[in-house]
């Protein structure tokens, strides 16, 4: 009798969360749901033919004002009155496109250019344009590149998804402490991204010789003979930058979840409760995540930035290059060509490369988020 | 057949939706992961505070014996006995990381807020190349932004540093990401109807209802200037940063392990001030926050 309750009310659930929990409680969850329904939002006010007099704000005098219908435009004329309507829009952006077009822009469709060619900083001619040898090169010719690509691929599957996961529970966990708690929590949790050289630590503690913390209480316990060289033994050094890099992973994206959750509409769970959500769980995947959306697209960003990214800390950790390139990534190969053999050409085209698997990986994740809470 | 929910009261309110076991499974978890996170910031202040022969010991010990403030005293005399004086490298990281964090919010706020909320052509296209840009790594850029620094005249200038920073795309997204999602358009509607111009509409009434966004981009720009190192962008010795002069005194080696370890953590004090500050200002936003619509 109570499990067929218990089913009842589960198929009551789903079916609430579909047909009303989208429609009801939520106008803009995803960016592309945002947008379009802005587009829509346009096309009604400009088919609208408002003849009713509107008060000016400046004057407060009655004025009439009459719009013309989108249909009766063309795109361009259309266009270019929306253009004249907010073009208050461009002066707002126009500060910060001009410092991003300069020092992101042009920088980057520059490395575009040079990925096609053998530029370096030592010779310099006009015959440089070589098609995509650099790229076959990468391919074909490299084997530290396919490597290094192995290495990152492992790197970024483990370190990514785990860091984004734990960073939101963390986050979701801690978001029902009294404040003064939380912020204490928070500092825990997010110390180790305080940047600066923090993660040296680990250095110290998995130094090489007896002297490490870690090698010197297993020395002194008899567990082993000799000290081990952690960070300078292929078989450690990947899982012990693993570690480092998941205990550095509760970073931007952790605050901005924290953030995110300070700003939900809290009137939405009560309401879900009415209507059937019976656990933590049932809320956090019909009410909590589709309020997050927005949270959840930046802190993919920023997982996989990180996860791919993931090379001066272990450069600083394991040396450059790493014990036999166990722990060599695309990052190493193009710090090696990009700041040391000044490969500039060559690269720009590991640049290129690393940019499309990250593109790649957003997509991917902007899919699976898009299926939360259905 | 409606079933009736036992109602459970935390902090003297309801609360809906949470068992007792699972409040203390979670619990459980957050001690551990909790303990794993900060177990090695203890053993920095720990190493901060030992002194040379405990630093040297065997086998190492985890918790210091005898705590001293000397690492921090020999710390502060390398660094005033340096060619050019300790104050100047403090002015120099504290102007980089004022001007930079304030351009920062500013700017991308004032971008985020039209991206997000006033639809002018190419917003969409604008906003998917600055999200794009998100996944280029820097390495390969320095060469063009050498080039465009020194056409701009901004060589060995602080400007070098700052003016990037106001670009900051990361920022940019966080902000539009919470525009888009917690500021309703007819709160702005009804401000542009009453005659707010948009760049008071922004500022009076947009701005305080993220305000748990800009501070949490504080947090993450403040941090990023502040460990602001060396950069090939400036090279007077006048104009470089703290971080840039505790790093040349910590690479000295084993000599200077107990500076090294005190360095660290100076350089994270501040951070650590900004993230308190910050962090409690987000908890004090939770009165008003539902004032949404």
């Amino acid at each position: 009798m109570a499990n067929q309750d218990n089913t009842k009310n589960a198929v009551n659930v789903r079916k609430i969360s579909k047909d009303e929990f989208k429609n009801k409680y939520f106008e803009t969850s995803t960016e592309s749901v945002a947008l379009a329904s802005d587009l829509n939002a346009n096309s009604t006010d400009a088919t609208v033919v408002a003849e009713e007099p509107v008060i000016d704000p400046a004057t407060g005098k009655k004025v009439k004002k009459v719009v013309t219908a989108r249909k009766d435009m063309t795109m361009a004329q259309w266009t270019i009155k929306e253009m004249k309507r907010n073009k208050v829009g461009y002066f707002m952006v126009a500060p910060f496109m001009l410092v991003f077009t300069l020092f992101t822009l042009f920088p980057v469709l520059l490395s575009f250019v040079l990925s096609f060619t053998s530029f370096n900083m030592l010779e310099f001619g006009w015959d440089i344009f070589i098609g995509i040898e650099n790229y076959t090169r990468l391919f074909f010719d490299d084997d530290i590149f396919l490597q290094a690509c192995k290495n990152t691929l492992v790197f970024a599957m483990v370190t990514g998804p785990i860091s984004y996961i734990l960073s939101f529970l963390v986050a979701w966990f801690i978001n029902e402490l009294a404040p003064k708690i939380r912020a204490l929590v928070t500092l825990v949790f997010y110390a180790p991204s305080f940047g600066g050289n923090a993660y040296l630590v680990w250095q110290t503690l998995f130094h090489d010789d007896a002297n490490g913390w870690v090698n010197g209480t297993l020395l002194d316990l008899g567990l082993i003979n000799e000290p081990i060289l952690w960070f300078h033994d292929e078989n450690y050094a990947m899982t012990l930058c693993i570690v480092v890099a998941l205990w550095m992973s509760l970073g931007t994206a952790f605050l901005s979840f924290i953030a995110g959750l300070q700003t939900m509409d809290k009137s939405l769970f009560e309401a879900a409760a009415v209507d059937g959500i019976k656990n933590r769980w049932q809320e956090l995947w019909y009410i909590t995540l589709p309020q997050m959306k927005p949270q959840l697209l930046f802190g993919a960003i920023t997982a996989i930035t990180g996860s791919f990214g993931f090379g001066a800390v272990v450069t600083a950790l394991c040396g450059f290059p790493s014990v036999n390139y166990s722990c060599h990534t695309i990052m190493h190969c193009l710090d090696d060509y990009g700041s040391m053999r000044w490969e500039v050409g060559y690269a720009s085209a590991i640049a290129t490369i690393l940019f499309l698997i990250m593109i790649g990986a957003n997509m991917l994740v902007q899919k699976i988020i898009s299926k939360v809470g259905q | 057949m409606q079933k009736t929910q036992k109602m459970r009261i935390r902090n003297h309110q309801v609360v809906l939706n949470r068992s007792v076991g699972g409040d203390a499974g979670i619990f459980t978890f957050l001690a551990i992961m909790g303990f794993f996170m900060f177990l090695p910031m203890v053993y920095v202040i720990m190493q901060s505070l030992k002194p040379l022969d405990e630093l040297f010991i065997f086998p190492p010990r985890f918790w210091v014996e005898k705590p001293t403030f000397g690492n921090f005293g020999s710390l502060f005399k390398l660094l005033s006995d340096s060619w050019v004086p300790f104050s100047r490298y403090i002015f120099n990281t504290v102007f980089i990381t004022a001007a930079g964090v304030f351009g920062n919010l500013f700017f991308s706020s004032l971008a985020a807020y039209a991206l997000a909320k006033i639809p002018f052509p190419g917003r969409v296209g604008i906003f998917k190349i600055i999200r794009s840009s998100l996944m280029f790594t820097a390495t390969v850029t320095a060469i063009a932004n050498f080039l465009t620094l020194s056409t701009l005249g901004l060589l060995d200038n602080h400007l070098a540093i700052i003016i990037p920073a106001w670009g900051s795309t990361l920022g940019l997204y966080l902000m539009k990401q919470f525009m888009d999602s917690s500021i309703t358009d007819t709160v702005l509607e009804s401000a542009r109807l009453d005659g707010c111009s948009e760049l008071k509409t922004f500022w009076v009434i947009a701005m305080p209802m993220v305000k748990p966004a800009w501070l949490t981009l504080i947090i993450y720009s403040f941090q990023g200037l502040w460990n602001a190192g060396a950069s090939v962008y400036i090279y007077s010795e006048e104009l470089k940063t703290l971080n840039y002069a505790i790093g040349q005194i910590t690479s000295g080696g084993i000599a200077r392990a107990g500076a090294s370890a005190a360095g660290t953590v100076i350089m994270m004090i501040v951070p650590i001030l900004v993230f308190i500050i910050s962090q409690s200002n987000i908890i004090e936003t939770m009165g008003s926050s539902g004032m949404k619509d």
